[in-house]
């Protein structure tokens, strides 16, 4: 480890050591990356994939996420391109499906920058919206938070969800960070009030 | 007895080949498909007839894996001859006994008729099904109770693994398997040889060898019917791998829908233990290797290597960010070699006859045979392998015996939900890797589906889109949203309710999917669509546009006129 290495950035070029990110790497050259799953000091998750970046190595260009893709020396990467612009947009599209137009933070943000609309491929589909979009956040943080996470997944596929275990609800140290770093507002209080719908409903019996 | 060293074994193959010398075999398939069709049943009332006759020293009935042609089940094989019998029932029991075993005489309704010369065959490799395949990895089937290590050291078993341990050095094995030129058989056709490589040149330690025999696509079946019936032939190569890579340990992933094929795994393991081919000292060479059976959850995306291996961690089975490749940095974050059942069953094979044979088969970029599950509309369903190179045209028409009831062919699905559509101007592409890749179907799975005029591909389309959305692991946006919306979408569209503009939002997300997806199953989860887009949009358009199902497989459309 401590090796230099360099890579071009948005033809920048730019050094860094060895074991960083792309994406580190560019907010090292002052490149803006979106990101929607991803939070300074957890391991890179890969989950929202609108960090996505056209590399070039050895000839081949492909598409990569920065947040987790390892910087190479002698990698050039291109982090705007109406292609990476345009699959940006559809990601941010997407997550309109689940989460809904109502959503607010960096969820927001992004679609106004991306011209995305998030209605177009939710008008399709009907489900209630959760103002999630499952980044994952605020689970990881958790874990980190109080060692034994107080929230996590369930499900798999299109029924995946996060909750509030209720036999954990006790874990619960009110530290309120998931709700810092929630990237669409859902969270907007923790502890006695948890705004998850289904463990809302657990805890008051209804289910 | 333990082995303990190379001559042992082969005292010991001497030892069990005189034992059955004079033995008479009955071998009846009891794979999957034949039990489904009352296997059990005849094995049971065989084994009465044998009791009542008097010749259970002198006649053996052998409960074997799958033994191919599943659709003329229950299948039995009488040895010497290799008498083949076909629909076998239970009341037949008596008349082979009595007739065939006894006499030597041949039951005809029992014998295959040939469709075109109403001839009755009574050798195997004059069925058709039989003529064109080249049967490597599934000609010992018949010859082995799976249950039972001693008949699998009797034909030879485990001398590829003696042969590696004391005439060859790691490095030699590793040079051995990189010539032959073997490619993984799991889809994505890496050369093995230099995955091996990576993994052994790998900094960390210790190494992990491991078999995926996670298949999920649905309509393939081929790791489980060879896991079935030949798990000792994985095992070895998995033995010879890891002396190569310099592992120590390896783990054998089994999803736990395959019950059978993980029992005998469990026990093939454990007879290796017992006679020394795993443990300390294999072979009395001082080696020590020890492998384990992990059964899991069943989900699809387990087989992805990221997910199985979280899986054998005990954490949920989901994809991982995998720009460090698994071979450098993967189970327990160390060196992990990961292949499919069918490439771990080649390496004894290549270790024995060397890769000079290994390459005389096959085509210039894809050495070796491969198994595919033939099933859909086809007259033969069944396990079938055959030398790379052989056309799907081949695979249809002479093994299959063509669309079943004399239908017309549509299309031939290969790869499952990852994989795409060859039409049939199309036939004529030889199984091949990067003849499979040229055609867009990117993988060469373990299936190979007939489809014929009264399938809708719109509506196959939609299940593909379906059950990926329930399969994927809901991790990255693109896939799981991507998928649910493809679904609905498509579902639309064989309701009726599809829209113009509903292609091009088809086209976006899989753009989005291919491009940006976390792990293979959700960038391949467009290759049904896309290729169906490709060469049915016609189809496509009478659904939408006209209101109709030119299949008459969708309810709320019209049919034909």
């Amino acid at each position: 480890m401590g090796k230099t290495i360099v890579l071009k950035i948005d033809d920048k070029e730019v050094k860094v050591k060895e074991g960083m990110t792309i994406l580190e790497a560019a907010k090292r050259a002052g490149v803006e990356i979106p990101t929607l799953c991803y939070l300074e000091g957890l391991e890179p998750y890969g989950a929202c994939r609108v960090c996505s970046v056209e590399i070039e190595r050895r000839g081949r260009s492909r598409i990569v996420a920065a947040c987790c893709y390892p910087a190479e020396e002698g990698l050039k990467v291109v982090t705007r391109s109406p292609k990476i612009d345009k699959i940006r947009k559809t990601i941010i599209e997407l997550a309109g499906v689940m989460a809904g137009e109502d959503v607010a933070g960096e969820t927001r943000a992004l679609a106004s920058e991306y011209h995305a609309d998030l209605s177009r491929f939710r008008a399709r589909v009907s489900m209630e919206p959760t103002k999630c979009i499952l980044c994952g956040i605020c689970v990881r943080r958790c874990i980190e938070a109080t060692w034994d996470s107080a929230i996590g997944f369930i499900g798999r596929g299109v029924n995946r969800r996060v909750v509030l275990y209720p036999e954990r609800a006790g874990t619960c140290a009110i530290c309120n960070y998931c709700q810092r770093v929630c990237p669409t507002g859902r969270i907007s209080s923790t502890g006695p009030d948890p705004p998850f719908p289904h463990v809302d409903d657990v805890l008051s019996g209804r289910k | 007895m333990k082995v303990m060293s190379p001559k042992d074994l082969e005292k010991l193959r001497k030892e069990l080949l005189e034992r059955r010398k004079h033995k008479q075999v009955i071998a009846v398939c009891v794979g999957t498909g034949c039990v489904a069709l009352g296997a059990q049943k005849v094995v049971e009332a065989i084994k009465d007839e044998v009791k009542k006759h008097g010749l259970e020293g002198v006649v053996e009935v052998r409960e074997t894996g799958c033994l191919g042609m599943c659709e003329l089940g229950p299948m039995l094989l009488c040895f010497p001859d290799e008498i083949p019998y076909f629909r076998v029932k239970p009341d037949d029991a008596s008349e082979i006994i009595s007739k065939t075993i006894m006499k030597g005489e041949l039951i005809e309704r029992l014998l295959y008729r040939d469709p075109i010369t109403r001839e009755l065959v009574s050798k195997v490799e004059e069925i058709p099904f039989y003529k064109y395949q080249l049967r490597l990895l599934l000609e010992n089937n018949a010859k082995i109770d799976p249950r039972k290590i001693e008949d699998y050291i009797a034909i030879g078993g485990y001398s590829a693994l003696a042969k590696a341990l004391f005439q060859m050095t790691p490095e030699q094995v590793l040079e051995e398997v990189k010539d032959s030129n073997l490619r993984g058989r799991g889809g994505g056709g890496f050369p093995t040889g230099r995955k091996w490589e990576t993994c052994r040149n790998a900094p960390g330690k210790p190494k992990y060898a491991l078999v995926n025999c996670s298949e999920g696509d649905p309509a393939a079946f081929k790791d489980r019917a060879l896991m079935e019936a030949n798990p000792h032939a994985i095992l070895e190569g998995l033995i010879i791998g890891m002396y190569a890579m310099g592992a120590r340990e390896g783990f054998v992933y089994v999803r736990n829908e395959y019950p059978l094929a993980a029992e005998h795994m469990e026990l093939a393991v454990k007879q290796a233990e017992k006679i020394g081919f795993l443990g300390e000292d294999v072979m009395g060479s001082g080696l020590s290797f020890r492998v384990g059976v992990h059964r899991g959850g069943g989900m699809f995306v387990s087989g992805e290597s990221t997910a199985l291996m979280s899986g054998i961690e005990g954490k949920i089975g989901e994809p991982r960010p995998k720009y460090i490749h698994t071979t450098v940095r993967g189970l327990y974050e160390k060196p992990t070699n990961l292949n499919n059942v069918e490439t771990w069953m080649n390496v004894p094979l290549i270790i024995s006859n060397g890769a000079g044979w290994f390459k005389k088969i096959g085509t210039e970029g894809s050495k070796g045979t491969k198994v595919f599950s033939l099933v859909g509309k086809v007259s033969n369903v069944g396990l079938v392998e055959v030398p790379m190179g052989t056309t799907l045209k081949d695979m249809v028409y002479k093994i299959g015996d063509g669309v079943k009831n004399g239908k017309r062919l549509k299309a031939v699905q290969v790869g499952g939900p990852g994989g795409g559509f060859i039409t049939e101007e199309m036939l004529n592409i030889p199984v091949d890797f990067d003849e499979m890749v040229k055609a867009g179907t990117s993988m060469v799975l373990g299936s190979v589906v007939v489809l014929d005029e009264d399938t809708c591909i719109v509506d196959l389309t939609r299940y593909f889109a379906e059950f990926l959305s329930e399969e994927s692991c809901g991790k990255c946006i693109p896939c799981r949203e991507g998928l649910r919306v493809l679904s609905k979408i498509l579902n639309d569209i064989c309701e009726g309710k599809g829209k113009e503009e509903d292609i091009v939002m088809i086209e976006d997300i899989a753009e989005a999917m291919k491009e940006a997806s976390l792990c293979a199953l959700g960038s391949t989860a467009v290759n049904p669509v896309l290729l169906s887009l490709k060469y049915f949009r016609d189809e496509y358009e009478a659904h939408i546009k006209i209101k109709r199902c030119p299949a008459k497989v969708c309810k709320n459309l019209k049919g034909e006129n």
